[in-house]
């Protein structure tokens, strides 16, 4: 069973490593996303698989039973999913205001920043001064 | 109020006064003209209750806390011994500084972008990630320090920011993930989180491949946090892009939390000599030091030579790591506070110098030194202090970690250190040459003034500077003091276990 589970977080590690090796950066952010969630998988592991008993104290008793789960990483994991959450949501709307003021989602066409300061740059074309507004 | 109740207040309130600025403030979204006030009387007050907490753990040594009352090490805990309070009193005066900059900076489109509630918030991040007691919990706060660094850094909404923050954004999205997944791993080994506990356990384990494979990730992790070679590139992609205000305190702050955290984690959990990872942090910071002022040599924008030199320093604060001596750990302690106050400086001055020279290009800017000849003069202690000329506090900062470099038989460290220390004082003459000494490209006809809410906090900064300077053997033995806590785990542990009480006294003897 563990070892099932291991070789499952490593898929999934390895398609988000994948995913963020593209160009597109929806595919780097679904990829980000895909790593988070085998963090979390990877937490999860780190309590020990096998125990389906709720982790509940029994009337009169003072601590869990042996054959209770762990619940300590079930609230890093839910922890970790919130955050994990908001930060793919943002990591989006990052993804479409770009696309909407940069024109591209390749992420090997952005230089917008350091097309400042380099002085390796290529001279800027002059071509694009209106940008698509959202 | 007892004692106790005091020093839980003591203990929470640099991170609980911050986070309640970020609610008034964001309830005062749309009026501006209420917000500047009350940001600067909160920020005066979060440098109050920093006061309070350094006076408290020179009194304790360190400060303990669970929340909820849950014993020891079962529930959330702050632990603030004199590293962390040295460095929450440093950002309470730090951000009080940029909020005075950022009244004449920051415009009405950045106040509706909700600038003030994210700054604070930014604040409670790092006052959270220096204070917090487990492993955890320090994911926590990264990640508020993330989520709302992010905010400021697209507050503008420009293209050159969009570009940027996407950098930022992914390379230190995938760092929060590799230490997530440490922490996963060292769950898994130790069945802990919280810090004293762990440095309580995990003496005692085997070094399995979990153990090994966390030490690792989190290498990785605060190595994308602090920007060292070769995780950094997110870092001159972006910092220059931000108004100024905002770039001034990320580069002040942001990197050493990445800093500080390694500091904790290799000191208190892995140690350097036993993990067998002191000659990777060594190269690496060689190495860091070597790239981040050669990237800076070749820059021609002010901020982006400043960015690259963050990465460059980064190098002499993992000195310290790599060294492991007390002394050496005492010198990268003053590093990483001499750094805050001179970069943030730096990043300050390059607004002053985009007031007064409407660029910050050097090749189109110059003559600011017959216009604005103060701003020279001021902009000389920062620049100076970064590069380590005497007597200022960079100075005594690299005196330190070259000192014990030399005693901790790593010469060559020693050698690559002065070496860039030449080539940073290279670059600060560039942005002084150019942007001061040689005549502008095109006549100006009105001189542009700097106001007086941009050059107070400059003056003020440059002013401690030069009083660590000048003074500096209070500062040292501080930061000597504060190196214990990291030499030596089990006064942390003690503090922890120790007593009964939550508030633990344990005497410290000077190390020499």
């Amino acid at each position: 069973m563990i070892f099932i589970y291991a070789a499952t977080i490593a898929i999934v590690a390895g398609a988000g490593i994948y995913m963020i090796l593209a160009r597109n950066l929806v595919r780097i952010v679904m990829g980000v996303a895909l790593l988070a969630a085998s963090a979390n998988l990877l937490i999860f592991l780190s309590g020990r698989l096998g125990s389906v008993a709720p982790p509940i104290i029994p009337d009169g008793a003072d601590t869990l039973a042996a054959s209770a789960a762990n619940p300590l990483p079930q609230a890093l994991v839910l922890t970790a999913i919130v955050i994990g959450f908001a930060l793919t949501a943002f990591a989006v709307a990052l993804a479409v205001r770009a696309y909407r003021s940069l024109g591209t989602l390749d992420s090997t066409a952005m230089h917008d920043a350091e097309a400042l300061g380099s002085p390796f740059a290529a001279p800027k074309l002059t071509a694009s001064k209106t940008t698509p507004q959202g | 109020m007892t004692e106790h109740t005091y020093n839980l207040l003591v203990l929470v309130f640099p991170v609980l006064v911050p986070l309640a600025l970020a609610a008034v403030t964001a309830v005062l979204w749309r009026s501006p003209g209420l917000q500047r006030p009350v940001a600067i009387l909160g920020l005066g007050a979060i440098l109050g209750c920093s006061v309070l907490l350094v006076m408290a753990v020179l009194r304790y040594d360190i400060l303990a806390v669970e929340f909820g009352s849950w014993p020891v090490p079962f529930g959330i805990s702050f632990v603030a011994d004199r590293l962390a309070a040295a460095l929450v009193a440093i950002t309470g005066v730090l951000a009080l500084c940029v909020g005075i900059f950022s009244l004449r900076d920051m415009r009405k489109i950045h106040l509706r972008g909700g600038f003030y509630p994210l700054f604070f918030g930014m604040i409670a991040g790092v006052n959270g990630a220096f204070l917090t007691g487990d492993v955890f919990n320090l994911y926590v706060w990264f990640e508020v320090m993330l989520i709302t660094s992010l905010g400021l850094l697209v507050i503008g909404r420009t293209k050159a920011q969009i570009d940027g923050a996407i950098k930022y954004a992914l390379l230190n999205l995938i760092g929060t993930v590799l230490f997530l997944m440490a922490v996963g791993l060292l769950y898994g080994a130790a069945g802990t989180l919280a810090f004293a506990d762990l440095a309580r356990v995990l003496p005692t384990l085997e070094p399995t491949p979990g153990l090994v494979g966390a030490a690792i990730l989190f290498l990785c992790a605060f190595g994308i946090k602090a920007g060292v070679f070769p995780l950094f590139f997110w870092l001159p992609a972006s910092y220059h892009t931000a108004p100024f205000t905002i770039s001034a305190i990320f580069a002040g702050l942001l990197t050493k939390v990445g800093v500080y955290a390694a500091f904790r984690v290799f000191t208190l959990l892995f140690t350097v000599e036993e993990s067998g990872i002191r000659e990777i942090v060594a190269v690496v910071a060689a190495l860091t030091m070597v790239t981040g002022v050669f990237g800076a040599a070749v820059q021609w924008n002010i901020r982006r030579i400043l960015s690259f030199h963050i990465i460059s320093q980064i190098g002499y604060m993992l000195m310290g790591l790599a060294i492991a001596t007390p002394l050496a750990l005492a010198g990268a302690v003053f590093y990483i506070v001499h750094h805050i106050i001179v970069k943030a400086n730096l990043f300050l001055l390059a607004g002053a110098i985009r007031q007064a020279s409407g660029t910050d290009d050097l090749k189109k800017s110059g003559g600011l030194l017959k216009s604005h000849p103060w701003l020279a003069v001021l902009f000389l202690v920062p620049a100076l202090s970064l590069a380590g000329l005497p007597p200022l506090s960079g100075f005594w900062a690299k005196f330190l970690v070259v000192d014990a470099s030399f005693k901790g038989d790593m010469a060559w460290l020693a050698a690559v250190a002065l070496f860039t220390g030449l080539l940073t004082l290279y670059s600060m003459t560039k942005i002084w040459m150019e942007a001061f000494w040689k005549a502008p490209a095109t006549e100006r006809v009105r001189v542009r003034r700097v106001p007086l809410a941009m050059t107070a906090p400059i003056v003020v900064l440059g002013a401690i500077t030069l009083a660590i300077g000048f003074n500096a053997e209070p500062f040292v033995q501080f930061a000597e003091m504060a190196s214990v806590t990291l030499t030596d785990p089990d006064v942390y542990v003690a503090a922890f276990f120790g007593t009964e009480t939550d508030v633990g006294a344990v005497t410290l003897e000077r190390s020499e």
